[in-house]
């Protein structure tokens, strides 16, 4: 075992809020040896995040913090909590550097990228004029920026996600720190950049000698990236071990249930002779990128020709990274969006149907969104929300009926029908989906639109989330459209699978044949990224 | 660039098309003609006068001819005061509010910006709530009741400066109508630079150049100011015309030879043409004022294409 | 920070109903003193505007010939003195608040009604329709509209009519602004998305989904617009250009005032600490109003 780095001794943080105080981390103990690699995983809310951010004391005012942050540093062992300010700004960026989870907002939108990676070298080395330049080049191409002698005048709006991650990890490393403190740098990206990234972080690990400390939700980067484990739940750690004992035995009920989230099973495809659902075909969608008042607009095509047969009681899963088109394609097969092709709903062509004619069948194809806070209606009750669709589509029920009807509904989702009274704003995320669900089902719809229905929740609420909708398509013979950027996810639950890329079709087929042995290089290299074996 | 100032100096052309076609139209619905109420003119000498200022053209001809007018900077005649043209009376009129004007707003960054960080720097502490509460009345008292009562106290009471008059721009007769016009906007500017400062502040590039080691003045001055600038930077626009419309009752107010008080005598005395062309003159002032802010605003962002 | 915050209080424990967010707001209006405070004095500030001139002993333009420019005294029932043509001040400033804020209410909602369904139907319609008509808006709003309203004065006589129909017409600008703006934020939101994929007609989704979401950003527009239309009729009437003898109101009398000031202060002081604690009032509850409204600013 090498030398200790960081130890962390009953770190304890509590918020001083207007309405009282709140304590965000109860009890966090760890240690961090030279060169080493250690997780923090837990859910949101766990702590991890505050833990992390305490240690350079980036914290705002109101968080009052206590324990011991003991830094191997420089100047030997010293506590950070009790060390003077200027000496944190020696420490901040130089022995210790950090990287955030928000790549799009973390650099400053006025400033040229290179200059704010240089004013790190400004305030920590000798470095000056030309020989600045020439390191701030050199750190864009360790991190792999192209044309890094143009770029350095770029400013940050003209940067992809990606790209301004890196940016941040090359203003991260110009100091040649000893510690990186990784708060979930790669949460906001698409898995393909999420790999490189971490292969990155990996390489420069090697090149540097440096300990990382990750902060992560996702058990996958965790299995691959990291020597040894803390896991955390409501601002404590109750079980930390190296990474292979972790997934091999572990031993705390709540690691147990959290490796076991990671969502299994899988759905038998169903048989070809089923009748067809919903068919489309050649289906585009465009949108206008400038909107001119009296010359044409440019246009975007968002989905480019698409072809595709749901057949009854299927569950066919969109995967595709952001930009791919896949919720488009979901939006266009409702009607919600303007499209050109045709598509057929059961037995009626759908395609030049205006939002009158079109209002009956609303009733048999239904849709779940991603959002769980955008989805629901602010102001109106769960009751007013769910019989909604009740009031267009059978205004011959009575306010009993309905109520009846609404209660069945919130039943079906294992919700507690006597909180039809309350707002979406006291339900947590995962309720709110249910709310959700009920509202879809309530119209006893043949076919559900899911756009990425479980993307916002943790992993341990995604697993119940994804029971219930099992059992709901087994119940009612539910026909799915899932469509998800989370491979994981929709190799657990559909029997289908279409790949999309850049608005068309890569690659369809039955799921586990398209998992095991992928056809396209693309879709291959989705499947790599997405489970992470390029890391390993 | 030069682009981008041209077209929108294309677009500022149908608003001011607008104004000066409602202006004209407006005064051509108002009942009665100019030459009413005055002693009864012998009906050649009125047939004269019309056919003078064209009054005897259809109203389509004398849209035109306002029009074309206007293309040489011709204002037309004043129909109170006989001997001016409206242009001379603007171009003796306007050097004075100019420089009443740009002293109040040069005062009014001057404090304002000062006061707003200060404030978010120190949220929620006493200064906080001392600039705020200050600020908070300084946009609550109207200007046309705080230029009084400074008149009252420092020109009658104490008697340190002139009551009124402009005395060819003496500074002692500034002071009092420049504070009296700035206070507002000191005020609104320093709530907005308040308000903006503390929304940069939370943001998360902010984060980053603590993390970058930055000592706290640093990171205010390189990385906080200039984007918490910028909507203060977009206000100006809205701050300009609110000071050209106080100057209206100030130049009452402290007596001042502007073209403030040139409108007002001439609203009060129903000088059509007066009164037009000073809201012509003052349309096209906003127009060309909110321009210059726009592209101060897109000089100071990146993130503006200039395609648009 | 706040999804999480949200998420750790599911249902705010056992309550029978459910909270909606205007009790909520109300809750924590509650607490901000100043805005209390100010809501106080604002009804008793309307209640002595509409009831008091019938209280007081002096008709609106009675003269008291044994006192011009008196000072105020209680001896004689002149709680606020008298003016240049001995009438009772406070009689009058009562009855010129009666004429401010009822302008002020009247043009508010004007601009009310016109600004927040332009907004709508712009930010709803979007594309095309949307760009033209904000175009237009943004047209409108480099007009020099004091002017423009001034010239309307000039035209058509000082009729309070007018003064009401024009500063409403003024102020819908920043209203539809506000709600457009709103509207294309939560048209984008999925509730909406999810409406119309139950078969909801467009009236109904912007008449019970959108315009209710924008009503907090209205609510404290309106409070704030309140104040800024007091404010242009004092404008309008201190310039001579507003509400005209016998009727009066705070601007008309802050100019009678200005021009006494060195004999009878009362005369200045006493509408404008009116006008003055009415619009301090009005923005302290704006304020209080916005923050209760959006937590996040506090």
């Amino acid at each position: 075992m090498s030398r200790s780095l960081l130890e962390i001794e009953r770190l304890q943080v509590a918020f001083e809020l207007p309405h009282g105080r709140v304590a965000a981390v109860k009890d966090v103990s760890f240690s961090l040896a030279e060169g080493e690699t250690l997780a923090l995983v837990g859910e949101s809310g766990s702590g991890k995040s505050v833990s992390s951010t305490a240690i350079l004391r980036l914290l705002p005012e109101f968080a009052a913090t206590r324990g011991a942050i003991h830094w191997h540093g420089s100047q030997g062992r010293e506590n950070l909590l009790a060390a003077s300010s200027r000496r944190m700004r020696h420490i901040r960026g130089n022995e210790i550097s950090m990287i955030f989870q928000e790549p799009m907002t973390s650099l400053n939108p006025l400033q040229r990228i290179g200059r704010q990676v240089r004013e790190v070298l400004d305030k920590h080395t000798k470095l000056r004029g030309q020989a600045a330049q020439r390191r701030v080049i050199e750190l864009f191409e360790q991190v792999g920026i192209p044309e890094p002698e143009r770029r350095v005048a770029s400013y940050p709006h003209e940067l992809s996600g990606g790209q301004r991650q890196r940016v941040m990890i090359a203003m991260a490393l110009a100091c040649e720190p000893r510690l990186l403190i990784a708060d979930e740098p790669t949460t906001a990206l698409d898995v393909t950049v999420q790999a490189q990234i971490l292969a990155l972080l990996k390489q420069l690990q090697r090149q540097y000698g440096m300990a990382i400390l990750f902060i992560t939700h996702d058990l996958g980067i965790v299995r691959h990236f990291a020597d040894r484990v803390c896991v955390m739940r409501h601002g404590e750690v109750v079980e930390s071990a190296t990474t292979r004992e972790l997934f091999a035995s572990p031993r705390h009920d709540y690691t147990r249930m959290l490796i076991e989230a990671e969502p299994r099973g899988r759905k038998p495809p169903v048989a070809d002779t089923a009748p067809v659902i919903m068919q489309a075909r050649d289906l585009k969608v465009r949108f206008a990128l400038k909107k001119r008042l009296f010359r044409p607009s440019d246009y975007f095509e968002a989905v480019r020709g698409i072809d595709l047969t749901i057949r009854q009681g299927q569950t066919v899963g969109i995967v595709g990274e952001s930009g791919s088109g896949k919720s488009t394609l979901g939006r266009a097969l409702l009607r919600l969006l303007q499209s050109s092709g045709d598509i057929h709903f059961e037995d009626t062509d759908l395609t030049h149907l205006d939002s009158g004619t079109l209002r009956p069948l609303r009733s048999r194809m239904q849709v779940v969104f991603q959002d769980p806070f955008g989805s629901l209606s602010p102001r109106m009750t769960v009751g007013e929300i769910v019989s909604e669709g009740l009031r267009v589509h059978h205004p011959e029920l009575t306010r009993r009926q309905r109520t009846e009807r609404v209660i069945e509904a919130l039943e079906e989702v294992s919700l507690d029908p006597a909180t039809r009274q309350r707002y979406p704003h006291e339900f947590s995320g995962g309720q709110r989906q249910r709310i959700a669900i009920a509202r879809a089902l309530v119209l006893k719809p043949r076919f559900l639109l899911l756009d990425e229905p479980t993307s916002a929740l943790d992993r341990s609420v995604q697993a119940t989330v994804i029971e219930l909708l099992r059992n709901l398509q087994q119940r009612h013979g539910l026909t799915y459209l899932f469509i998800s950027h989370d491979l994981a996810v929709v190799r657990a639950l559909a029997d289908t699978v279409l790949v999309m890329k850049e608005g068309r079709v890569v690659e369809q087929g039955e799921t586990e044949a398209l998992f095991r042995s992928p056809r396209e290089t693309y879709t291959r290299e989705l499947i790599r990224a997405a489970f992470l074996e390029q890391v390993a | 660039m030069l682009l981008y100032v041209f077209k929108r100096l294309l677009q500022a052309i149908p608003t001011l098309l607008i104004v000066i076609t409602l202006s004209f139209f407006l005064m051509h619905l108002a009942p009665g003609g100019p030459f009413d109420g005055e002693r009864q003119l012998p009906a050649e000498i009125e047939a004269n006068l019309r056919a003078a200022y064209h009054l005897d053209q259809p109203v389509w001809r004398q849209y035109l001819i306002y029009l074309g007018n206007l293309l040489q900077g011709d204002f037309g005649p004043s129909f109170r005061y006989k001997d001016f043209t409206v242009t001379e009376l603007i171009a003796q009129g306007f050097p004075v509010s100019l420089e009443l004007g740009l002293w109040a707003i040069a005062l009014a960054i001057a404090l304002g910006l000062p006061l707003g960080i200060v404030a978010a720097l120190h949220r929620n502490s006493s200064v906080d709530y001392l600039v705020m509460g200050t600020a908070l009345a300084g946009v609550a008292i109207p200007n046309f009741v705080i230029a009084p009562i400074l008149a009252l106290v420092f020109g009658v009471l104490l008697a340190w400066l002139p009551v009124g008059g402009w005395n060819d721009g003496h500074w002692r007769n500034m002071v009092l109508p420049v504070v009296a016009l700035s206070i507002q906007q000191v005020a609104y500017i320093a709530r907005m630079t308040r308000a903006s400062m503390i929304e940069v502040l939370g943001t998360h590039y902010i984060r980053t150049a603590r993390a970058k080691g930055l000592s706290e003045r640093e990171v205010i001055w390189r990385h906080a100011l200039r984007p918490a600038l910028l909507p203060v930077v977009s206000y100006l626009g809205p701050a300009i015309a609110g000071i050209i419309t106080g100057s209206v009752v100030i130049e009452q107010i402290f007596g001042i030879p502007g073209i403030g008080r040139y409108f007002v005598q001439a609203a009060l005395n129903r000088d059509y043409t007066l009164v037009m062309g000073t809201v012509v003159f003052y349309g096209i002032l906003i127009v060309l004022l909110n321009l210059i802010v726009d592209v101060l605003y897109s000089a100071l962002d990146p993130q503006i294409r200039y395609d648009d | 920070m706040t999804t999480e915050h949200t998420a750790t209080h599911p249902g705010a424990g056992d309550l029978p109903a459910g909270e909606s967010l205007g009790r909520d707001a109300w809750r924590r209006l509650k607490q901000n003193r100043a805005a209390m405070v100010s809501l106080v004095l604002l009804i008793l500030i309307a209640i002595a505007c509409v009831v008091g001139p019938w209280l007081t002993p002096w008709g609106l333009n009675e003269v008291n010939w044994n006192a011009f420019r008196a000072p105020p005294s209680l001896a004689d029932g002149h709680l606020a003195g008298t003016d240049a043509n001995g009438r009772d001040l406070l009689t009058r400033t009562l009855y010129g608040g009666q004429i401010s804020l009822s302008v002020a209410l009247v043009a508010t909602l004007v601009s009310l009604v016109i600004g927040v369904l332009y907004g709508a139907i712009a930010g709803y319609l979007g594309g095309r329709v949307d760009n033209l008509m904000m175009r237009f808006v943004d047209i409108m709003y480099s007009l020099p509209f004091m002017f423009l309203v001034i010239l309307l004065m000039v035209v058509f006589g000082r009729n309070i009519l007018l003064i009401y129909a024009a500063i409403g017409a003024v102020e819908w600008l920043d209203m539809s602004r506000i709600v457009r703006g709103q509207t294309l934020a939560l048209k984008r939101r999925e509730f909406v998305e999810a409406a119309r994929a139950l078969g909801v007609r467009s009236r109904t989704i912007v008449m019970r989904h959108l315009i209710p979401n924008t009503l907090g950003p209205v609510v404290v527009y309106v409070t704030l617009t309140v104040p800024k239309v007091i404010l242009l009729e004092s404008f309008l009437s201190f310039l001579g250009l507003g509400v005209q003898e016998p009727m009066t109101s705070w601007g008309v009398l802050i100019s009678e005032g200005v021009d006494m000031m060195q004999g009878a202060p009362w005369m200045l002081l006493v509408p404008s600490t009116f006008l003055a604690v009415t619009l301090l009032c009005l923005n302290f509850l704006g304020d209080g109003l916005r923050d209760a409204l959006d937590p996040r600013t506090r």
